[in-house]
């Protein structure tokens, strides 16, 4: 918690203490209860804007949380200090040579020699990622092969449940051997141990060396990443690849038959420390900015320390709308709550000039009013905060509704209670309490008492 | 503040004896002193002078009524004897302290401590019942309101005769029985001066006798009282009645004895002694 959410904390502790334990402050309170107790609905209404004003901070605080804690779990599975190279095909692809219907694009082996050569790059992941159907006896399943090297493994946090992953001596020596994922294991051995059972890739049987624990798809985290289900996987060596599919990949879907030549579909790039991060990306950016290298833009680089900064800025853009937006319900909530007071001293005219006859100085006056606006306040701030606390933890069970697929996107993010906004708003309403309950209170105490006592 | 000297005074103190109105066998201290008063009230070009020249002295367990014509003044030298207005000119001592020259501040401790209020309009506050409306002048005395200021209250309460309606709410209430709960309060603070604008104006007859046999009872247990009246058969329950005509005192009489002597009991002293 930081200095400024402390004092405020303080601040409110002070108040409460005083008012339960002091004599002054328990009769002032006591007062103030009645009198609102006395007019329920009106002191309810004008509670209105400031319980709307301040559940929706608690709400959207909640949801701002919400997204941020999303992103930032996307960024921790992606590696803080990884930076992603994806081949990307051109849209305007004059290159293909179209007799042969072959897009010939994306990152090369060249260059990952030169990208190995980076001295703050402690490990490149090379991968070659194509659709093939996989089969085993009678069966087949449409799985994703991923041709990669054996730190695919680390990078991935990938968790094994059975056998191991590729080692180095598979990519050496072309070993025809694969590690499925868990759906692809699934679906080919519904009865049989798959362990050391063979598949067949394209013209190829591969030996199965290991099986992988499931792993939880990942969102479509906006931009480029497209959403990826792991499950469907099946790993093999990248040399093996290369010798077996060759430099080209036929890639059949729903009755077109296309191929193309991509060397490496992605290179995950491993820094050595997270403040090189951004200085690596820049020079990979350059190298392969270069245009004898790559005439076109037929890559794409993603740095996902990038989207932590951008996180950072939108939940700044967040907080200062949020401001806005609060200051101006609480603004209105507080006017509301000022016109309310008013009318409620001038109603009580009289008994200020009672209260005075009987020995009340201006201060009791200002006091009495002046604590019943902020009783008022606090009361409305706590009905909010209470709101936005229970909508926050109520919108799991909410989203589940029929109803609910109307209102909340899919990919929405849940809310997260952020506490410091509870001692924020609720604060901020009881502050409002005192600016606009002043005027109304000195209106009161500065009354002529003999006016104040001839008033009908 | 000191102690006002009519705090000390009792009523054996034969020893500072003076001269003056009353019965005699009370101590004749000076409660309060007004010497060439003026109130003006002036709104934009026009000017009223409600008060031209007051001179009135009241002593320790005087029983004054204030009468005269409508506009002569009566309410506004009652409100600067209530320290709620100030004097336009001249002087007010209470107890010996000079009051015309104080802050907003220190007459509201002079009213909540030396002064008790009685209203036409009985001035009570609605959403609270009889004792409640008792306790508020200890509330800003700084009293802290616990089982013996309740007690206190409720024997006040007795007092008045509405022991029985002790959580009562001034709207059940008759006209009488508020004005009785607002005697109640008015003694609350064990005031040394009792100021009562028209107590019985808005009262029929025979209930304004029975709050005129309350206040002389109160007053024969030595508080002074001070009450504005338009009418001879109540302003005859008093001691010393001083005529107002356009701001000034007309006449000041003495009225004992007074024909309450013989009234005879039915209150109870002992409990009117203890609220002195
Ligand atoms: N606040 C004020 N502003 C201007 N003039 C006032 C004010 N209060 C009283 N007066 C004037 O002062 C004069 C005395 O008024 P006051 O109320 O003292 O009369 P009163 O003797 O109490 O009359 P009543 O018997 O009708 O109550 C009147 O002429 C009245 O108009
Ligand atoms: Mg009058």
């Amino acid at each position: 918690m930081d200095a400024f959410s402390v004092a405020l904390v303080s601040g409110l502790a002070c108040l409460a203490v005083f008012l339960a334990t002091t004599d002054k402050g328990r009769r002032g309170l006591e007062l103030a209860l009645r009198s609102l107790w006395l007019h329920k609905l009106r002191s309810f209404l004008s509670m209105l804007g400031i319980i709307i004003g301040t559940s929706a901070v608690i709400i959207l605080m909640a949801f701002g949380e919400g997204s941020e804690r999303d992103v930032l779990e996307d960024i921790k599975r992606l590696g803080t200090t990884n930076i992603i190279i994806r081949s990307v095909k051109p849209p305007d692809d004059s290159n293909t040579n179209r007799r042969q219907m072959v897009a010939t694009y994306g990152l090369t082996y060249s260059d990952l020699e030169v990208l190995a050569t980076i001295p703050s790059i402690t490990r490149l992941v090379p991968m070659r990622v194509f659709p093939q159907e996989t089969r085993r006896s009678a069966r087949s399943h449409n799985s994703r092969v991923v041709a990669t090297v054996p730190q695919y493994a680390e990078v991935n946090d990938l968790t094994l449940v059975q056998g191991r992953f590729l080692v180095p001596d598979d990519d050496e020596r072309m070993n025809n051997v694969c590690v499925l994922g868990q759906e692809t294991a699934k679906s080919l051995f519904p009865f049989e141990e798959p362990l050391g059972s063979s598949v067949k890739l394209g013209e190829f049987v591969y030996v199965v060396v290991g099986i992988l624990a499931e792993r939880m798809p990942t969102g479509g985290t906006g931009g480029s990443q497209a959403a990826e289900d792991f499950n469907q996987d099946i790993y093999i060596p990248l040399q093996t690849a290369r010798g077996r599919f060759g430099e080209r990949i036929q890639i059949r879907s729903a009755g077109s038959r296309s191929a193309e030549k991509v060397d490496m579909h992605q290179i995950t790039v491993t820094v050595e420390d997270i403040d090189k991060v951004r200085p690596t990306g820049e020079i990979i950016r350059s190298i392969l900015g270069d245009t004898d290298r790559h005439p076109r833009q037929d890559w794409a680089l993603t740095v996902p320390l990038d989207r932590l900064e951008l996180v950072e800025r939108t939940k700044a853009n967040i907080r200062q709308s949020l401001g806005i937006y609060a200051s101006i319900s609480l603004l209105v909530g507080g006017i509301g709550i000022m016109n309310v007071m008013l009318a409620t001293v001038t109603e009580r005219t009289r008994e200020v000039g009672i209260r005075r006859a009987l020995g009340a100085k201006r201060s009791d006056i200002t006091f009495q009013f002046l604590i019943e606006t902020m009783v008022q306040t606090g009361i409305g701030g706590l009905l909010g905060v209470a709101f936005g606390v229970a909508y926050v933890f109520a919108h799991a069970a909410l989203k589940t509704l029929p109803m609910a697929a109307m209102l909340f996107q899919d990919g929405s993010p849940s809310p997260i209670l952020h506490v410091p906004s509870i001692t924020w708003s609720l604060s901020t309403a009881v502050g409002v309490g005192v600016i606009f309950g002043i005027y109304p209170a000195l209106r009161a105490a500065y009354m002529d008492p003999i006016e104040a006592l001839r008033h009908v | 503040m000191a102690d006002l000297p009519v705090a000390r005074a009792s009523r054996d103190d034969t020893g500072r004896h003076l001269t003056g109105w009353g019965s005699g066998h009370f101590a004749m201290t000076e409660v309060l002193r007004i010497e060439s008063l003026h109130k003006r009230y002036s709104h934009d070009s026009s000017e009223v002078h409600a008060l031209k020249g007051v001179n009135l002295v009241v002593k320790q367990g005087e029983f004054v009524s204030l009468m005269g014509p409508s506009g002569s003044g009566k309410s506004t030298l009652l409100n600067v004897l209530g320290c709620l207005d100030r004097p336009t000119e001249g002087s007010y001592h209470l107890g010996g302290e000079d009051v015309s020259r104080m802050g907003d501040d220190q007459l509201s401790s002079i009213r909540s401590r030396y002064l008790g209020f009685i209203f036409q309009q009985y001035n009570l506050l609605p959403q609270y019942t009889v004792v409640e409306n008792i306790e508020i002048p200890l509330i800003y005395q700084g009293i802290r309101l616990d089982s013996e200021s309740r007690a206190r209250c409720v024997g006040l309460a007795e007092l008045v005769g509405l022991g029985h309606r002790l959580d009562h709410r001034p709207m059940q209430l008759s006209g009488g029985q508020q004005q009785r709960v607002a005697i109640a309060r008015s003694l609350v603070n064990r005031p040394q001066l009792i100021l009562a604008d028209e107590p019985t104006g808005n009262l029929d007859t025979k209930t304004s006798h029975e709050i005129m046999t309350l206040l002389s009872k109160l007053n024969m247990s030595g508080k002074t009282i001070v009450m504005v009246t338009h009418e001879n058969d109540i302003a005859k329950w008093s001691k010393r009645i001083v005529r107002m005509r356009d701001g000034v005192i007309e006449s000041d009489e003495d009225n004992t004895p007074d024909p309450i002597d013989e009234s005879g009991p039915g209150l109870p002293m002992h409990l009117l002694e203890e609220a002195a």
